[in-house]
């Protein structure tokens, strides 16, 4: 797909504006595909996504995505990551902010920024196992609240678990 | 007469929730206090299932999402690997894709209104809905054989090329659709009974809907001017000359007009690619084993539901590590407390019919 020049430089003005927010705290930039990713420290995510919001006008979360990374990083690496895809609407404007968890580790939920992050918040924790600081009523959504395990994990069979029903 | 709250139940094996869903609600006499869907009766583990086939094996899959739709659910899939794998699509598949997904966005809208109708009342617009759509259900089973779960959409292009006899049938339903679409609207767009179940019910203010993440004919409906088709083209939807219709008041009537208009667009489109369809190949060159480099990639596209989307991470493997689905079944669903409230519990059924959910979507 062509990438137009304007949308190159709204990308970035949006990569500058967050280097020069959130410093050292913008822990990777990456440019891949046509899609910017930022790597953002935990404790910054809320910030960022409001600054994301209002300042920069990405007004649209399009998606959050619940990783487990256990196959792919390196020993010592931390075992999840959350992805949120935000547009700036009805712009072609797109960016992934991404924050890395270690197993025990909870984020703070981004719904009182974006209130339609309630139930893809509840499917991760459903998924995945990963806890959300401060979501309205976090609980699984699609399984029973009497399921064991995480479904989404990569250490959980593909066939089921016997104690899962 | 007292306030007295009461607990009620609908669901999971409900006529008008076209699947398993099951709504808690809790009502004031007849008024609607609090909805709580609970979902997950049709969860087949799809991601995880995806995350152990191939890419290619990953597409018929799809089909089952929302089964109204399975050509729009392959295209957003198909796309999204192309997209990671780097694939350049020849333009003829582009357009045969826009014609495939316009047919299925056609044959969702009229299972729609024929639904809805019948939710509310009206069994005769069901008969009629499903008549014009029996005419693409017909294309599809001429073009790839299967009528509900098609799987025309594959890696890198198209399962066939259109010959004539599909593409005399296209143009046989660009006749005839347009005919049934108006005797829908004959007996619809003015029934007094009609106006009286839809109009000022279920709705929801722009801010709202775009608060709770709304897209597609819903969102549009409450005047919002967001279509994918246009903001962000794929497959070649910036060659086509077509109107977004919006609606004003954010009611279901709104979103019956909406999606009634979107019928006429969707003839204009399919139309336009008919008779500029570009020669060439209809599929690009695909390795046997599609093995892709890690990345990470996410694309959307305007399905007949809403902006449905994939995201997906490669590994070096011919599986992906990771595949989550946006699925605007999913996503409009969460607006429907909002909707219903301060509403009678009698129009629950219509509001949730007018969302145009698919449990096969919702639950995944």
């Amino acid at each position: 797909m062509p990438e137009d020049l304007a949308s190159r430089r709204e990308l970035k003005a949006v990569q500058e504006a967050m280097a020069a927010r959130f410093g050292p705290a913008v822990i990777e930039t990456a440019f891949k595909l046509g899609e910017l990713t930022f790597k953002i420290a935990k404790d910054e995510l809320r910030p960022a996504l409001e600054f994301l919001k209002s300042r920069l006008g990405l007004d649209t979360l399009d998606d959050i995505i619940g990783l487990d990374n256990s196959r792919s990083v390196p020993a010592g690496g931390k075992r999840f990551s959350v992805l949120y895809q935000l547009r700036r609407a009805p712009g072609p404007l797109r960016l992934r902010l991404a924050v890395d968890l270690a197993e025990d580790e909870t984020v703070a939920s981004a719904v009182p920024v974006f209130t339609s992050a309630d139930w893809g918040e509840r499917e991760i924790y459903d998924m995945l196992g990963i806890r959300f600081d401060g979501h309205p009523g976090l609980r699984r959504i699609y399984l029973s609240e009497d399921f064991a395990g995480h479904p989404l994990r990569k250490d959980f069979p593909l066939a089921g678990d016997d104690d899962g029903v | 007469m007292a306030f007295k709250e009461i607990e009620l139940n609908m669901g999971p094996q409900h006529p008008s929730t076209h699947g398993v869903l099951r709504l808690k609600l809790a009502v004031d006499n007849e008024v609607v206090l609090r909805i709580e869907p609970v979902l997950g009766y049709l969860h087949r583990g799809m991601e995880k299932l995806w995350e152990n086939l191939s890419y290619v094996q990953g597409v018929p899959l799809t089909d089952r999402l929302d089964y109204l739709a399975s050509l729009s659910n392959n295209l957003a899939f198909v796309l999204t690997v192309e997209k990671l794998a780097g694939l350049e699509v020849p333009k003829r598949a582009h357009y045969i894709r826009v014609i495939l997904a316009e047919l299925q966005r056609l044959a969702s809208h009229l299972a729609w209104v024929g639904f809805m109708a019948n939710d509310i009342g009206a069994v005769s617009v069901l008969l009629y809905g499903f008549e014009a759509r029996e005419t693409i259900m017909d294309i599809f089973e001429e073009y790839a054989g299967g009528r509900l779960t098609v799987h025309g959409i594959r890696v890198g292009g198209v399962v066939e090329d259109l010959d004539d006899k599909v593409i005399g049938m296209i143009r046989g339903a660009l006749v005839e659709i347009p005919k049934r679409v108006r005797d829908i609207q004959l007996l619809l767009s003015e029934n007094r009974i009609w106006k009286q179940r839809t109009a000022g019910i279920g709705v929801i203010s722009a801010a709202q809907a775009l608060e709770y993440g709304l897209t597609g004919p819903a969102l549009r409906a409450t005047g919002v001017r967001r279509d994918l088709r246009r903001d962000i083209p794929y497959s070649s939807y910036e060659d086509f000359d077509f109107d977004i219709p919006l609606g004003t008041r954010g009611d279901i009537y709104d979103r019956y007009q909406v999606r009634i208009e979107e019928i006429f667009q969707s003839l204009r489109i399919i139309d336009q690619a008919v008779d500029n369809l570009p020669p060439g190949e209809i599929r690009a060159r695909v390795p046997r084993v599609l093995k892709i480099p890690p990345a990470e990639a996410f694309q959307t596209i305007e399905a007949p539901k809403g902006e449905l989307g994939f995201f997906m991470k490669s590994n070096g493997t011919d599986k992906p590590e990771r595949v989550k689905m946006k699925a605007p079944s999913f996503i409009n669903l969460q607006s429907l407390e909002l909707m219903c409230k301060g509403n009678l519990f009698s129009d629950v059924v219509g509001i949730l019919g007018s969302l145009d959910i698919v449990l096969g979507e919702v639950d995944k």
